[in-house]
């Protein structure tokens, strides 16, 4: 049975992929993920942002009340060295590399345009396979139109990819006026594949205390639909490979995902909850599941479920919509 | 050989030479030396390799006391060692130095000379402590500059090795060590060339090696003793001859050839000064002057080699026509014949005078004087005094310079007119706050211009007293020759003024030359900077015919990133005006400094100040200054008219900068100052301070227990006050029951307030509107400055809440309690003082304290003012602090002496029984003083009782009357940071938790040494950054308290303000009512743990949920009843240690410094805290029975 699948140009053992999250923070994990199964691996995000917030911080910290009294002019030794900057991460690339077999790929998250790009130059040197550009970003500046975010989504893969040659992958969000179009621009700009979609964490209320909190919720598996049908909606309209990512924890899960067109099943709460043992059993799953319904390979059920393919093509439109609220409706 | 051109301080050039010619170097922070073993501790962590290729074992000890026990092991033991110190350090140091030099063994002591703590501490430079050890047997050397300190520290490590004389060499403290100077480094191969390797090998050889074993330190007796000590004397006698030999080495490598004794000035000189130190370097400069210009027949002989004293080279040093002598010393003996430099140089020059050989026709006249002690400027213009003093045919003997002494009258006039800077060094003074980076952007430049011009540089810095909103002065010198000026700016041609309102503090502009250039960064556009200032500045920049540029500054900071620091800024401002360097060479150098300075902490810090760099010039305005002042902006006095006169006429010259104005019979004999002066300062230093809705508050008086600086306050009262209150004066109605009908205010100082926001984090009440605001908000001061200022002062004249009827045992009756600790100049957001402030809230008015040296001893008692107050009757906390190391004791006596003077008082009042009458002597004897309302009658008996007395003749009343009030309990408390109670003080902090006497003892845990500086100390957590422990520390936190409970009978308690302050408060009053010893350590958030202050109560908070600190009281009293006398105060953990490590910097940058190590000792400290907790709920889950009598009973045995 051929579990084998393509992604971004990358030869795949099966189509599970653990997508960015702490698994990947250290490298006994990153082993145990390959040990159990995974066929690629996406590394946890490097943030631009984040580099920058902690190279202020350590400087305002270590300045801070210096210079102002004269029993104490500093109050910490200062190291000739601080491990800042990409560099931890770009280690920890190259140490995955050094220690597992599969695919290892790195994730971006920039803030500037020299940032995504002097990045994602670094991470290919550190020996990265692919590379996914976490594009998170909340438009709240009510001047801002939709055209000039989608062109920054644009630029920023234009830029990377004119920089780097190892196969770039763009991390989406679904908030587009129109996805289909989003998408085709990014598959024109030369995205090797889009991952859909990135799960924002939407903040919550602390009553008691009155605070806005923010509050990571684990997916759960209804939320796979919006990346099934846009996967299947997108089969075959663009050359990029697809990855479905969030709500996928079951066998039927990645089954779905494959039959909507997708490349890749990738998970993580999944993992987060029940353990990194379960990627064996996912694929062990979908292969008894080929099995009993007398599937060879991968190939051969991808898109079987796409827009393209089913027999009701609409059904992945409006009328669908309608129709659910109908046949939830006789269900109370 | 080209040597590199280094600009340094004297810290790090003795720390070079001490740390390469070292195998071993024991270390304890003390200002002004703990430079030399912060950068030892560092080179060491980084493997910087010593002259024999070979990395230097550094290592921290808990006192100087210990690192002399040391040094003097290490030099038993073969190894070459040294060690850094001063004053009180050094102290510590004198019954090993003995033992060194008794042992004749070579080692190699840097010591930056400075005061002995006596009526007062001082940090600051002179001879006192260096002089209480010319007995000991230790050879002393002093340098008198940075190049000096290098030189001659090599100098005396070669001569320590070949004499076998131990060496003390010293300079002074902050002039030399603090100052930074342009030298020629010693390079590695010359220190190594220095070096007699076969004196190395002898060395060694006489070590204590059970290879071939020996036996040293022995006890003698009458017989032999005697001899045994004269032994030595062949080798003192060739020592000096050493030293010469040594220095003559050094000139042969380096063209710079120093004498025991060097002469500068005429061959023929008639009146010459003796002295040693960094006043030489005036004095040569003056003597030049002197000579050149005036045509004077001076000289100056600098002491280098001060013990051995070698008649035989002073001798020859000195002109044969000198005929009068000044000897200056830089130290006080009160009661001595003269002091000891003085002694000598006399006794030499009679003996020489007294044998066939005499050296001069006619003996000399020798007087001798004090100057410069505790850092007092030493400057020309008193060196011309002293020279014109030799001129009279009666000199003043035993004067001072330096001071106006108008009481004993010895102090000589000076002409302050008397300036010789002049042509060829530019001067530049900079006025700057500590917050802003004004000093370290300053300290960029002058490398700038040391090391990447042909220029001299020097440059020192002047730092107040208070550790928020401090102010800083620096001062820049450079030139095309070595510069030898050790004094501050007299004539300054550039004066850059950093904060626009430092203009109403100081006169900034006193120093200025005429057609100086003047820099000054305003928040206002450049059209109506000159408006804005205040008349006498306008009248001085016309006067002086002054440049004036100006830049806003923090527009420029905000827009590239840089919040408030203005540094980069200034410095690009400074170049670009003054034109050392050609505009853009000048960019290019500020860029590599830039990168030099922060290169480590990423590109985008690097980036951002590149930014401020190039928008600096395009905001850069010269101001053509109008001919007519148009100003009406006066000065406002120092303090208000209604401040007591001492206030007025002492304290407010020190707060203004002109303390040296202070004439010696405005200050105490004793030390002994007044209460109560902060409160006159109104620093203003905070740009918001809290505003308080009365409508949203729920009147919990949280914001009133964390202040830190005691601005913000409760009052609850009749409501007639409201009713006649100023028009913004804010109230409500108290809620509560024991409140009714009473009003309820919060108020604010706003003028004391340092805007640290810790009230706004702690009020738990939001505005139901708008959830950002709180009951208490941060809003602009200045817009509130004068109707707060009214209300204030309206707020304080409302009575304090009776004491008997608060219920002290809440946070919201403990706040009504009048604070006897208010605007300290603590940090802005201290984490020590809200637990200082509560204890004297609840214990003021009958509270003694002992105080350890360090942060709390400083913003308590550091002049000019003084945070400890009294209450409208008078009482206060009386208030002390003797040493570091000695505080437990300290305080053990004065409750020896209070209890012994209540005993007698006791006694006394029984023998006058019939007297005073039977009802009341029994009354006082029997009263129980446990609360407030004991306390109160108890003080109303007493006072009855002196009334009586007053009128009663004989011995027994007037002794009573004069000790009636130890009659009244008296509450002592000891304080003082980790440093003193784990380290240098916990041998009698234990003493005392063993005497079973009633102190109550507040460690304030900030587990590092915060005032000097942020070095390791045995409560610093593990995997902390520490000075000391660069690496991360890899042993665990002491467990201090777990120590005292082992004693059975100690009331110990942990506590952490911002994780239950509920907690803490009973723990204070429980402390206070055990009759024992009482042990309260109170996690103390700091400024060194690198946190946002603002935020110090979320950090105890976190300590406390990781389980790092949890928060417990162990009550002896709780056996009496049968009950566990520990009881757990905090749930078990609930958050990963990480989780509270990496909010603060301390943890934070050892996993950005060296993530392996950062990991491996996060994990440790995890299990250790796992394993505590274990450890203690078991304690605290033990079954106790009732006392037994001693008689086991099978419940006592189960």
């Amino acid at each position: 049975m051929d579990l084998t699948t393509t992604y971004m140009g990358l030869k795949l053992k099966n189509p599970i992929v653990p997508s960015a999250s702490p698994l990947s923070y250290n490298l006994d994990s990153v082993k145990s993920l390959e040990d159990n199964g995974a066929a690629a691996v996406v590394l946890y995000s490097l943030f631009e942002e984040q580099i920058a917030h902690e190279s202020g911080e350590l400087d305002h910290y270590l300045n801070y009340g210096t210079e102002s009294y004269a029993e104490a002019t500093s109050y910490f030794p200062e190291p000739e060295q601080f491990n800042l900057g990409p560099y931890e991460y770009l280690d920890h690339i190259a140490a995955c590399k050094k220690a597992v077999d599969i695919p290892i790929i790195a994730s971006l998250n920039g803030v500037s345009k020299g940032g995504w790009v002097q990045y994602a130059k670094n991470i290919q040197d550190a020996g990265a396979d692919g590379l996914e550009l976490n594009i998170y970003y909340i438009p709240t500046n009510s001047s801002l139109t939709s055209q000039e975010v989608e062109a920054m989504y644009v630029d920023t893969l234009a830029a990377v990819k004119e920089k780097v040659s190892i196969p770039v992958a763009v991390k989406l969000s679904p908030y587009f006026t129109s996805l289909a179009n989003m998408a085709k621009r990014l598959d024109q700009a030369g995205a090797n594949a889009l991952v859909l979609f990135n799960r924002f964490y939407q903040p919550d209320f602390d009553l008691a205390k009155l605070e806005v909190v923010p509050n990571l919720v684990l997916s759960t598996n209804w939320e796979m639909r919006l990346p099934l049908r846009w996967i299947a909606i997108l089969y075959n309209n663009i050359k990029a490979s697809l990855a479905a990512t969030s709500g996928i924890h079951k066998t039927e899960d990645v089954i779905k995902v494959m039959m909507a067109g997708g490349d890749v099943a990738m998970v993580c709460s999944e993992l987060l909850m029940n353990g990194v043992g379960r990627i064996n059993e996912l694929v062990s799953g979908v292969e008894k599941w080929m099995e009993e319904n007398e599937y060879v390979s991968i190939d051969q059920m991808k898109g079987s479920m796409s827009q393209k393919s089913v027999g009701e093509p609409a059904a992945f439109e409006r009328a669908n919509y309608m129709k659910t609220l109908q046949s939830y409706k006789t269900l109370i | 050989m080209e040597r590199k051109k280094i600009t340094i301080d004297g810290n790090e050039a003795a720390a070079y030479v001490g740390y390469h010619n070292s195998e071993v170097i024991a270390i304890y922070p003390i200002t002004p030396s703990s430079g030399m073993g912060e950068m030892s501790d560092a080179w060491a962590a980084v493997g910087q390799k010593n002259i024999w290729n070979t990395v230097p074992h550094v290592a921290e000890m808990q006192s100087e006391g210990g690192a002399a026990g040391a040094v003097h092991g290490s030099l038993q033991t073969g190894s070459l060692t040294t060690t850094f110190t001063a004053s009180q350090g050094l102290l510590l140091m004198i019954p090993n130095m003995y033992k060194i030099a008794g042992e004749l063994t070579p080692t190699v002591f840097h010591v930056t000379a400075r005061s002995i703590a006596a009526s007062a501490l001082s940090i600051f430079g002179d001879h006192s402590d260096v002089m209480a050890t010319r007995q000991t047997g230790f050879a002393m050397l002093a340098s008198g500059s940075v190049q000096e300190v290098m030189d001659l520290a090599a100098v005396a490590h070669k001569a320590t090795l070949e004499s076998r004389i131990p060496f003390l060499h010293f300079f002074d403290g902050f002039r030399t060590s603090h100052e930074v100077n342009k030298i020629e480094q010693l390079s590695l191969e010359d220190l190594k060339a220095m070096i007699d390797e076969k004196a190395v090998i002898e060395h060694r050889k006489r070590s204590l090696n059970s290879d071939n074993p020996v036996l040293r330190g022995t006890a003698q007796n009458p017989d032999v003793y005697f001899q045994g000590r004269e032994a030595v004397n062949k080798f003192y006698e060739a020592c000096p001859e050493v030293v010469q030999n040594a220095m003559n080495k050094l000139a042969e490598l380096t063209r710079r050839q120093y004498n025991l004794f060097d002469y500068y000035g005429a061959p023929d000189a008639k009146r010459v000064i003796v002295m040693m130190g960094s006043g030489g370097e005036t004095v040569e400069e003056t003597v030049e002057y002197l000579s050149e210009r005036m045509e004077e027949k001076v000289g100056v002989i600098k002491v280098r080699l001060y013990r051995p004293f070698s008649e035989k080279h002073l001798l020859a040093a000195l002109p044969k026509s000198v005929e009068s002598i000044a000897v200056l010393d830089r130290t006080k003996e009160p009661g001595a014949i003269g002091e000891p430099l003085y002694l000598d140089v006399v006794t030499a020059i009679a003996q020489a005078m007294n044998s066939e050989n005499k050296p001069f026709e006619k003996m000399p006249k020798i007087i001798g004087g004090r100057y410069g002690l505790s850092s007092k400027e030493f400057t020309p213009s008193m060196v011309k005094a002293v020279y014109d003093e030799l001129k009279k045919d009666n000199p003043k003997n035993h004067f001072t310079v330096g001071i106006n002494d108008d009481v004993t009258f010895t102090s000589l006039d000076y002409d302050e007119n008397f300036i010789i800077e002049g042509d060829g060094v530019v001067r530049s003074m900079f006025f700057g706050l500590g917050a802003d980076g004004t000093v370290g952007a300053n300290k960029n430049s002058i490398k700038i211009i040391g090391e990447e011009t042909e220029n001299f540089a020097q440059g020192y810095f002047v730092y107040d007293s208070k550790k928020s909103g401090s102010t800083t002065v620096s001062h820049l010198r450079f030139g095309k020759k070595p510069i030898h000026s050790t004094y501050l700016i007299q004539s300054s041609n550039f004066v850059g003024c950093h904060q626009f309102n430092l203009l109403e503090k100081f006169d900034v502009l006193e120093k200025i030359v005429e057609g100086g250039t003047f820099l000054l960064n305003a928040p206002y556009h450049k059209d109506e900077v000159w408006n804005h200032l205040p008349k006498k500045v306008q009248q001085e920049i016309i006067d002086k015919k002054l440049k004036f540029y100006v830049i806003d500054a923090y527009e420029v900071a905000k827009a590239t990133g840089m919040g408030a620091r203005i540094n980069t800024v200034m410095q690009t401002c400074f170049f670009a005006i003054s034109g050392i360097l050609p505009k853009d060479e000048a960019i290019e150098q500020i860029k590599k400094a830039i990168y030099k300075t922060y290169g480590t902490k990423g590109e985008a810090i690097v980036q951002k100040n590149y930014q401020a760099v190039d928008q600096t010039l395009d905001n850069l305005y010269e101001i053509a200054v109008p001919a007519e002042v148009t100003s009406s902006i006066e000065l406002p006095p120092i303090v208000s008219d209604k401040a007591p006169d001492y206030v007025k006429d002492t304290l407010a010259l020190m707060m203004q900068g002109k303390g040296d104005n202070v004439n010696v019979s405005q200050m105490p004999i004793d030390g002994t100052f007044p209460l109560g002066t902060t409160k006159w300062e109104k620093r203003n230093i905070a740009l918001e301070v809290p505003e308080w809705d009365p409508e949203v508050c729920i009147q919990c008086n949280k914001c009133v227990m964390v202040c830190p600086h005691a601005t913000i306050r409760v009052k609850t009262y009749d409501k007639q006050f409201a009713e006649n209150a100023p028009e913004t004066f804010k109230w409500i109605d108290a809620k509560g029951k024991e409140f009714d009908n009473k009003a309820y205010t919060i108020q604010v100082a706003v003028e004391d307030c340092t805007g640290c926001a810790l009230c706004v984090e702690v009020c738990p009440a939001k505005n139901k509107q708008e959830t950002r605001l709180k009951a208490i908000n941060m809003v602009p001061q200045i817009p509130l400055r004068e109707q707060e200022r009214v209300n204030w002062d309206y707020f304080l004249e409302i009575p304090e809440y009776d004491r008997r009827e608060v219920k002290i045992d809440t946070i919201k009756g403990s706040q009504l309690l009048e604070p006897l600790f208010e605007f300290s100049g603590a940090c802005s957001g201290c984490g020590e003082t809200p637990y200082v402030k509560l204890a004297s809230q609840l214990f003021g008015d009958r509270m003694v304290v002992a105080n350890a040296t360090g942060c709390s001893s400083i913003y308590g008692g550091n002049l000019p003012t003084t945070p400890w107050t009294k209450n409208k009757d008078g009482r206060g906390p009386a208030w002390s602090n003797s040493l570091f190391e000695d505080n437990a004791e300290f305080g053990f006596g004065m409750r020896l002496s209070i209890d012994k003077q209540s005993e007698f008082a006791r006694e006394l009042l029984v023998k006058l029984e019939d007297k005073v009458g039977k009802e009341l002597v029994e009354a006082i004897l029997n009263a129980e003083q446990r609360d407030e309302a004991g306390i109160y009658e108890q003080r109303e008996r007493v006072a009855k009782l002196k009334s009586i007395l007053e009128k009663l003749e004989g011995d027994d009343a007037s002794n009573l009357l004069a000790i009636a009030d130890y009659l009244v309990r008296k509450s002592v408390w000891i304080m003082g940071g980790d440093g003193w109670a784990y380290d240098i003080g916990y041998g009698g902090l234990d003493h005392v938790l063993a005497s079973g006497k009633d102190v109550n003892i507040l460690v304030l845990d900030t587990e590092v040494y915060s005032n000097t500086g942020g070095q390791m100390s045995k409560s610093t957590g593990m995997g902390a950054v520490a000075k000391f422990a660069a690496g991360g520390k890899p042993t665990a936190k002491k467990d201090l308290a777990m120590m005292a409970m082992t004693y059975g009978n100690v009331y110990v308690a942990k506590v952490a303000m911002g994780s239950n302050d509920l907690q803490t408060l009973k723990a204070f009053i429980e402390a206070e009512k055990h009759d024992g010893p009482s042990l309260i350590i109170a996690y103390s958030h700091c400024i060194a743990h690198g946190i946002n202050m603002a935020k110090g109560m979320d950090s105890q908070k976190a300590a406390v949920d990781s389980g790092h600190w949890p928060l417990f009281r162990y009550n002896p009293a709780n056996v009496l009843e049968g009950k566990n006398p520990l009881k757990l105060d905090s749930k078990a953990p609930k958050i990963k240690l990480d989780e509270y490590f990496y909010k603060e910097t301390r943890y934070k940058m050892l996993t950005k410094a060296d993530p392996k190590a950062a990991k491996t000792l996060l994990d440790q400290a995890q299990i250790n805290v796992n394993n505590n907790w274990k450890y203690y709920e078991q304690l605290a889950g033990l079954h106790y029975s009732a006392p037994t009598n001693g008689e086991d009973t099978e419940e006592s045995v189960n």
